[in-house]
């Protein structure tokens, strides 16, 4: 059967991928199009990326996204895994069931009816719509995408490592810092990129959260889109996607390097024992 | 985070119950405690105000006035949406097309995570990657790209009427068909990595078995692959669906005046009219009609069937 179906496995893999690629492909290259017009080529050209870097209200949201999604991935980080450490280590306690939903519905719930439901508490409470409401938002959604990341590389994780560090003494708290903490580190970092990426991304939740002097990169590109296609808007994702491109790659061979180290190490202790 | 204070003794107990209490305190504020607010409003009347509803509550006024605003809700806004064939069709259009989508999504996902699966062990962390790395890229921008494809003289176009297959440039934007394409598009690493993490961890000596008594591949697939895949169809199928219904920015750009999706609805009630109670009602609606496939999603996700996909690492 593997033999067989060869030809069919390869070509579906390049089409698939050819499929993901060529519309991001597409973008990018017209980005550098010295004509106005998006889809016929005029020449190569970087006056877009010029005139972006002077469009001042371009600049102050895509300055207002960055610190959104600074401030939320990382708070998203921290409760994301102690999240993912209720989840596997704690076992049944009271209120579990409740928990769980709570980490899993916000994965596939609707951005619009999360954004709706944010909004109308703070109306209710009456906490002052804008920078803060965003990251608060954000917060609450990335951190559920930290905890499923987070949990399945606790769910493979060598237990007894952390049982020989208590029976030597050392108080919980440590163990998990000085031998848990260390060995997720990979997914953590992980996790910590994507809350971040959600939160570059996010177009419906930041709509209804903002409110007046907060405006976000995808809400500006979002209006100017609704206006019609620019080579302009066309430059401003090339960035995006060049930085986000560069960050993943940075990441993965990152925890790869500490994977292999890993791997080296505990051969090491195995062999000599 | 650390609970530095206290007897060694309370100490664990204490940093415990803080790693607990934290995510736990945090979601119920903002996800769980959000959705009874929503109910509330759903319940409330459209009024000329700031905010744009009553009754408000003011907790300070007294049991007796919490109550008579209780006294105040009413289920207008739902026979509303009952009454009105707009919204009927809205919720059962947006149903179709995220089942239909789903499909398209599964039929082009499959063949791509079976290859994967199927590929040199050592070609599969990189083909993993490629998956996962247009996922990372903006959800906007990606659906944005497809824009200038698929418009009426965008580049699928100038490249059929050049290479003589058509002769009319085709108008797929702003029907459904562009919303198809977007949907599966965006969903498709949804799709692919929770099938792969199924057809990965398949024995792959059941199919030689088969093979060895005679089976056909066709017929092995069928009878072996793709029942033991399954777990990974319905986590792919959960993943895309529910959000899909809900969807609001790709039936926006890419969908035209005739695609009904009660996202769209939604967002059009809420930011163009500013009805915030009629929002809610078609939001508990939709909630409502996803509980279902919502509940069923978090009970495997929480047994560990076919989860999210491996982390990205």
């Amino acid at each position: 059967m593997r033999r067989g179906l060869s030809w069919f496995t390869g070509t579906s893999v390049v089409v698939g991928l050819a499929f993901l690629y060529l519309p991001i492909f597409l973008l990018v290259v017209f980005s550098f199009n010295a004509s106005k017009l998006v889809t016929v080529w005029g020449g190569f050209s970087t006056k877009w990326y010029g005139s972006l870097f002077q469009n001042e209200p371009l600049l102050d949201a895509a300055w207002v996204t960055l610190r959104v999604a600074l401030i939320s991935a990382t708070v998203a980080t921290v409760l994301g895994t102690m999240a993912a450490v209720v989840l596997v280590r704690f076992g049944r306690f009271r209120g579990r069931t409740l928990f769980s939903g709570m980490i899993y519905a916000p994965l596939v719930m609707p951005d619009v009816i999360t954004g709706l439901s944010l909004l109308l508490m703070f109306v209710a409470i009456g906490f002052d719509r804008g920078f803060w409401t965003i990251v608060l938002a954000h917060i609450t959604f990335s951190m559920c995408f930290v905890a499923v990341v987070v949990q399945s590389r606790l769910v493979t994780f060598d237990r007894s490592l952390e049982e020989a560090a208590m029976d030597l003494g050392c108080p919980p708290v440590k163990t998990f810092f000085a031998i848990t903490l260390p060995i997720i580190l990979p997914a953590v970092v992980a996790g910590w990129m994507l809350a971040f990426t959600l939160s570059l991304d996010d177009l419906v939740i930041a709509s209804f959260t903002t409110g007046p002097g907060a405006t976000t990169l995808p809400m500006k590109i979002y209006s100017q889109v609704r206006l019609g296609v620019t080579p302009e808007i066309n430059a401003a994702c090339t960035i995006l996607i060049v930085i986000v491109t560069i960050g993943a790659l940075a990441a993965s061979l990152v925890t790869k390097r500490r994977e292999v180290e890993r791997v080296r190490a505990e051969r090491l202790a195995a062999a000599n024992p | 985070m650390v609970v530095d204070g206290g007897k060694p003794k309370t100490r664990r107990g204490s940093a415990r119950w803080l790693v607990v209490f934290l995510p736990y305190a945090w979601l119920f504020v903002f996800f769980l405690v959000p959705f009874l607010i929503v109910i509330k409003i759903a319940l409330s009347q459209t009024a000329v105000a700031q905010p744009p509803y009553e009754p408000v509550f003011d907790l300070s006024a007294g049991i007796p006035a919490i109550v008579a605003a209780v006294r105040q809700f009413s289920v207008d806004n739902f026979t509303f949406l009952a009454e009105d064939s707009l919204y009927i069709r809205a919720y059962l259009s947006s149903l179709e097309i995220a089942l239909v989508s789903t499909f398209l999504t599964l039929l082009v996902g499959y063949p791509v995570a079976y290859g994967m699966a199927r590929a040199p062990k050592a070609w599969q962390p990189t083909l993993l990657m490629l998956v996962i790395l247009p996922f990372w890229t903006s959800f906007l921008i990606r659906v944005y790209a497809w824009i200038g494809i698929l418009k009426k003289e965008g580049l699928l176009n100038q490249l059929l009427l050049w290479s003589g297959i058509i002769d009319q440039p085709l108008i797929i934007l702003n029907t459904n068909w562009a919303v198809y394409i977007g949907i599966v598009y965006s969903y498709l690493p949804f799709m692919i990595l929770p099938l792969y993490a199924a057809l990965e961890r398949m024995d792959g000596t059941l199919l030689e078995a088969a093979a060895d008594l005679g089976c056909r591949p066709a017929r092995a697939f069928w009878r072996i692959t793709f029942p033991l895949s399954l777990p990974g169809v319905v986590a792919g199928c959960f993943l895309v669906f529910i959000p899909v219904t809900g969807e609001f920015v790709i039936p926006d750009l890419l969908g035209g005046s005739g695609t009904l999706m009660i996202g769209k609805t939604l967002w059009a009630e809420f930011f163009n009219n500013r009805d915030w109670p009629l929002a809610s009602a078609v939001a508990v609606i939709l909630l409502l009609l996803l509980v279902i496939p919502i509940v069923a999603f978090q009970n495997r996700a929480d047994r560990g069937e076919g989860t999210v996909g491996k982390a990205p690492t």
